[in-house]
């Protein structure tokens, strides 16, 4: 099967600070991949290059067969790689439901039409369990539901490569459930990249794994096998409390 | 989100507002009746001013430019080559639009500060340039467009510009134009982005909108309608000076817009109304009128953050455009 996303060397200096550094990384369509790591591994900078937010110092990078590293980050977004943040960069000032509207506006071919934009706005609303609150401002909206927000954005533009970066932050137990099931479903039609730091909803999920450390990819493979992980341990999992819980 | 019956009462406002510019044709006393066509012509600059800053969040200080590249436009080719106000009026459109794209590709390469400075040199370079060609525009003292090349023919009738009440109600038709322009426009899916972009550009953008094409489309937009306003000027008042391409012509319709409220379709009429009127009564008592304009803005800042419209959208009336 060939990759859906691939990087060959790609790297990003920070001054002298290598965040992403040589990665060589590729990913299947249809995966849930999870992407882990300590703090300041570098996990943020590596998506953001691939969404397109940053620019790589050197390396490409390769989507559906397509070269995209000098592509700019909308043109990435309509080709289907979704990213939602993860310093929660919601509109504030705008509703949850005009939040969502937007990218369902430029999705949809008919984003001309106020009910097929209000239908699938509220379909995304729905899948997260927001639609009790589309007309809610979206800056006064508890933190939790923020991040819920956040990921149905990322639904609306119907991507093909969804990137969620630490979307559980926040989020009591109970919403977290839902969560999960929430991205199986996505998996369905989408291939999921989760950088997250609950261990519990990364073993769930997670077919493979990716961890980071220090810019680099220290090791990858199946939840079983980095669980065993002797060096994946030193560097990561024996700081976490919930590891392997 | 608006349902219809928003959609109906907000049609009903601006239709009934332009009712009642057209009514007070009839009423207005001969002084009123003059300064309120001015007022129109300049709320015109003040709307296009409003699109970028108040729905685009982009603080330009070089507007002036805008207007004048309308009122030259428009004033030079009428005095110099002769040419009819329709097409001297269209030549206005030509300058701003030309001048708009421009200025929208270099200064958006910068945002914030950066391109209120950028914006506010490139006006001062067209400020300057203006008296350079001091032989054509006779600079400060500028030209006067003589009554009689102010007359459109139609057919056998002509529509002389220079008789008040038809200067009045070409004011008002720019002017409802521009509020119908307007109020289409924010409430398009353009209009939607552009809100979008004030609030999270870099958000927008991950939702994969281009947001450089989304902005430059604003300037443009709002250049155009700025230069019409200043070629409806020039042909409706019959002056052409360089002092309308002068800084206070770039900070003037940010006030009206800061009073009236920003992103609001109204408020610029508002504010350009309350201020001519301010600055034209007080100035009849004092020298010091700017010292009044500044203490009306110090308590514009302290209660009315948001303007009058502003404040009123936020207090009562929530569905405002
Ligand atoms: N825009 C930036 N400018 C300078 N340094 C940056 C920038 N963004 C990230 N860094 C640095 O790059 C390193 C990697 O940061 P990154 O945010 O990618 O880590 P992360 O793995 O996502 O961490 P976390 O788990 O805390 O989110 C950190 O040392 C960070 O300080
Ligand atoms: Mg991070």
């Amino acid at each position: 099967m060939t990759a859906l996303l691939t990087t060959k060397g790609l790297s990003r200096h920070f001054g002298g600070l290598r965040a992403v550094d040589n990665v060589d990384f590729s990913l299947e369509p249809g995966e849930i991949r999870a992407v882990i790591g300590p703090n300041g591994a570098g996990k943020t900078t590596f998506v953001s290059l691939v969404c397109g937010r940053y620019a790589p110092s050197s390396g490409r990078i390769v989507f559906d067969g397509e070269d995209i590293t000098d592509m700019p980050a909308h043109l990435r977004v309509r080709r289907g790689i979704a990213y939602t943040f993860q310093i929660t960069s919601v509109f504030a000032n705008l509703s949850a439901y005009e939040n969502v509207a937007l990218p369902v506006q430029r999705t949809l071919t008919d984003g001309r039409s106020r009910r097929a934009v209000r239908q699938s706005a509220m379909e995304a609303l729905e899948r997260v369990g927001l639609a009790s609150r589309a007309h809610e401002q979206a800056g006064a909206l508890a933190y939790g539901h923020q991040r819920l927000l956040e990921v149905a954005m990322g639904l609306a533009l119907k991507p093909r490569l969804l990137i969620l970066d630490e979307p559980t932050q926040g989020l009591s137990d109970s919403e977290i459930e839902n969560f999960i099931a929430l991205v199986r479903e996505i998996a369905s039609d989408a291939t999921v990249l989760l950088i997250e730091h609950n261990m519990q909803v990364v073993m769930e999920l997670a077919r493979r794994i990716t961890v980071f450390d220090a810019g680099k990819i220290l090791a990858e493979g199946s939840p079983a096998e980095i669980r065993a992980n002797t060096a994946v341990q030193e560097a990561y999992l024996g700081t976490v409390q919930e590891a392997g819980a | 989100m608006s349902g219809d019956g928003t959609t109906t009462k907000v049609y009903a406002l601006h239709g009934a507002v332009i009712a009642v510019l057209v009514a007070l044709n009839f009423v207005l006393p001969e002084y009123h009746h003059g300064v309120l066509a001015r007022v129109l012509v300049l709320a015109v600059f003040a709307m296009g001013y409003n699109l970028l800053f108040g729905y685009v969040g982009l603080l330009s200080l070089g507007h002036a430019m805008f207007f004048s590249a309308g009122l030259y436009g428009a004033g030079l080719p009428l005095y110099h080559l002769g040419w009819g106000v329709v097409p001297a009026f269209a030549g206005g459109i030509g300058a701003g639009f030309t001048v708009s794209l421009f200025i929208g590709l270099l200064a958006l390469r910068t945002s914030g500060v950066a391109f209120m400075i950028v914006t506010m040199m490139f006006a001062q370079v067209f400020y300057l340039t203006t008296l350079y060609f001091g032989e054509w525009t006779r600079g400060d003292e500028g030209l006067v467009l003589q009554q009689h090349t102010r007359r459109i023919a139609l057919g056998s009738e002509t529509l002389d510009l220079t008789n008040p009440a038809t200067r009045y109600l070409m004011a008002v038709a720019l002017f409802a134009a521009t509020l119908f322009a307007t109020l289409a426009i924010v409430r398009s899916r353009h209009g939607r982005v552009l809100v979008a972009i004030r609030e999270n550009e870099e958000r927008t953008k991950m939702l994969g909108y281009d947001t450089f094409a989304n902005k430059l489309a604003a300037v443009v937009t709002s250049g155009v309608i700025c230069a019409a306003a200043g070629a409806a000027y020039a042909l409706l008042f019959g002056y052409v000076g360089s002092t309308f391409a002068s800084v206070q012509y770039s900070i003037l319709p940010l006030l009206w817009v800061l009073l009236g409220g920003a992103a609001t379709t109204l408020g610029p009429l508002l504010g350009t109304l309350f201020m001519y009127y301010v600055v034209d009564i007080t100035s009849g008592y004092t020298s010091a009128y700017m010292l009044v304009v500044g203490a009306m803005l110090i308590l514009l800042v302290l209660w009315f953050r948001k303007g009058v419209l502003g404040t009123v959208r936020e207090r009562w009336l929530r569905w405002l455009p």
